[in-house]
């Protein structure tokens, strides 16, 4: 019984992995650089719901509104301001360090206003936990929250990208943005508009990452921003159900891992895992095979 | 023949500057501690920043020359850490002559460093571009979390190995536990000095110069340019690949001896190995100019210094730094920004009275 309560764990985990890794596989897929700040604007959003709801006194709901409109507003200021001027830049990896100038920018921002010690997040879910099989495993409203949540909005993620003109107009910028441009497309529209998806998410992300592990700092997105990276390349960058597989299948590794085999190795199994796989197949579990020409 | 000889007069002046702005800043700084204008807190700066310059130039090698990203330098870092750690400290009582021991500990880190990125390599080395980069970052989180369970112990009967505790050693009362799990290693000779850092940032310079100046070295540039290209004229892909991303990990284990020499106690925390190390000093690579050994030497200083330096404006100084890093990079990079640079530059107004005349 207690195989069956980590794997729901592990898939709830994992949800939030695969909430954090569409933000990462978006922006890749039409900016086809690595923002590595989204691990920081997941911290921001948590912060945010910490000042409202526990120090304001806000209602939950308002507060995580609040929070998705901050980080809204700052992803497409972030792409702006730091990402936008390097778009044509000689070498990809310049966008790359900028990316993380604005993580320690983040990161440093948060420790002025709130301080380096950990905060207590309250739980902002208020359903009750459910117990199954005589109360022989327990899942938490926190779960409940997380997997009915990551379910909505890759239904809805899936359901805008295929059925609306803004939606098309991202694929069809991720294919080839100079025909994108030709065919009337506004390309910086767009991509901040996919700058704003992914950061809005990744305010829900935050928000579920510290209902269920009640613990904030600046650096608390950190970590889950590197995973749900490894996620996205795990299920095939670039791919919006590739982050899903990849994000559900690292969540449940990683909980596995550390119940079952150590729970100090838990990180370096997923990493393992994840090398396993891209040798077997280097563009991750769904991602597409790229023909080189010369 | 005549532009032949030129050009590499040009490349011998560019490697003996790079050289001479090593040993000037040397003897300005040995000037400096004579006459004591150096505070306590720079002093013991230096050997990191020996450190972190050896890192960024051979990071260097990797990303630029070979033009592959790395994010798991930090890794290549704790291994030659570990390595030379672990063999003063077995070698504490034989050998007593703290050079010849250091040396041996350097050589003997940059060996197994060496190994690792050859093992590590092999498998990764075909993949490209992000997915190289994912990879290796993977591998240097991996390096951290095994060296944190690794529980290495010494009595009459040899050497003993676990991955438990230390109990499970197994050792006899008079055993010593090298490396201690998470603890690390404690008691380790502090051998590193300033003058040996400048010592091996030369060395590093010298191995790597001259292995971007050989036919090896034109062999990575051009899978570098044009991986089809090189493999068409019968470059052996693979052999130069791993050659580079070899000779980039031995030369970071020879900086990770040097640091761990520095400090009393070493242990392996996200902090000094992590994935944030391994991309800090991708910073240095970055903003110092792909491929410029000479440029990512002194990003690594001034990226190094700028923090202590802005130490006056204590909380808001690692704002300062993120926010200086980010309008560096936009100044370096951004094309608009470049073409409005040039405009301006006093280079292009030299040159062109020079044109006139």
């Amino acid at each position: 019984m207690s195989f069956i309560s980590y794997l729901i764990n592990g898939i709830s985990l994992g949800s939030v992995y695969a909430i954090i890794a569409l933000g990462y596989t978006m922006v890749y897929g039409i900016a086809k650089m690595l923002n590595f700040a989204h691990g920081d604007v997941i911290m921001v959003g948590a912060f945010t719901i910490f000042y409202a709801v526990s120090m304001q006194g806000l209602p939950p709901l308002l507060g995580i509104l609040l929070a998705v409109v901050l980080c809204t507003v700052l992803g497409i200021a972030i792409e702006y301001v730091a990402y936008r001027p390097l778009r044509q830049a000689a070498s990809s990896l310049a966008v790359l360090i900028t990316a993380i100038g604005v993580s320690y920018l983040l990161q440093n921002l948060a420790l002025l206003i709130f301080g380096a010690n950990t905060k207590a997040f309250t739980s902002v879910v208020t359903i009750p936990a459910v117990k199954l099989a005589d109360g022989q495993v327990t899942i938490s409203g926190e779960t409940i929250v997380t997997i009915i949540c990551c379910i909505v909005i890759m239904i809805g993620l899936t359901v805008f990208i295929n059925k609306t003109k803004a939606g098309q107009a991202m694929l069809a910028v991720s294919e080839d943005k100079g025909a994108a441009q030709l065919m009337g497309i506004n390309v910086n529209a767009t991509i901040s508009l996919t700058f704003a998806i992914g950061s809005a998410l990744a305010a829900i992300a935050g928000m579920l990452l510290c209902s269920a592990y009640p613990s904030l700092t600046p650096y608390t997105g950190s970590m889950p921003g590197i995973k749900a990276f490894v996620a996205a390349v795990f299920g095939g960058i670039g791919s919006i159900p590739g982050a899903l597989i990849g994000g559900i299948a690292l969540g449940i590794i990683e909980i596995l891992g550390k119940a079952y085999i150590s729970s100090q190795m838990a990180d370096a199994i997923v990493f393992l895992v994840l090398i396993i796989v891209l040798l077997v197949k280097p563009t991750g579990i769904l991602g597409k095979k790229i023909q080189e020409k010369v | 023949m005549k532009t032949d000889k030129i050009k590499l007069n040009k490349n011998f002046r560019e490697n003996i500057l790079t050289y001479g702005i090593v040993i000037l800043a040397y003897i300005v700084i040995q000037i400096m501690i004579g006459t004591g204008n150096i505070s306590s807190l720079m002093q013991g700066l230096l050997v990191p920043l020996c450190t972190y310059v050896i890192l960024a130039v051979s990071l260097n090698l990797t990303v630029g020359i070979l033009g592959e990203l790395s994010l798991g330098h930090a890794g290549f870092m704790c291994v030659g850490a570990f390595a030379g750690a672990f063999f003063s400290k077995c070698m504490k009582d034989v050998i007593t002559v703290g050079l010849l021991r250091f040396i041996l500990a350097i050589l003997i880190g940059g060996i197994c460093a060496a190994l690792i990125g050859f093992l590590i390599g092999m498998p990764v080395l075909r993949l490209k571009g992000d997915y190289l980069a994912i990879v290796t970052l993977a591998f240097g989180e991996i390096i951290k979390n095994v060296v944190n369970v690794l529980y290495i112990g010494k009595d009459s009967k040899g050497i003993h190995f676990s991955m438990k505790d230390s109990l499970s050693l197994g050792l006899e009362e008079e055993g010593e536990v090298i490396i201690n799990g998470a603890q690390g290693i404690t008691g380790t000779p502090k051998d590193s000095t300033f003058t040996i850092g400048i010592i091996l940032i030369l060395l590093t310079l010298f191995i790597v110069l001259n292995l971007i100046n050989s036919r090896d070295g034109r062999a990575i540039m051009s899978i570098r340019d044009n991986l089809i290209a090189a493999e068409s004229i019968g470059i052996n892909v693979t052999k130069y690949k791993l050659m580079a991303f070899s000779v980039s990990a031995a030369l970071a284990g020879v900086a990770g001896v040097l640091y761990s020499h520095n400090l009393n106690s070493l242990m392996a925390t996200p902090k000094n190995f992590g994935y944030n190390m391994s991309i800090m000093i991708l910073v240095f690579v970055v903003l110092g100019g792909i491929g410029n050994i000479r440029g990512s030497m002194i990003a690594a200083v001034v990226l190094t210094l700028l923090p202590e330096l802005l130490r006056g404006l204590n909380n808001y100084r690692m704002l300062i730094y993120a926010i200086v890093l980010i309008i560096m990079m936009l100044f370096n990079w951004s094309p608009k920004l470049i073409e409005l640079r040039k405009r301006f530059s006093p280079k292009r107004l030299l040159k062109k009275t020079r044109e006139v005349q």
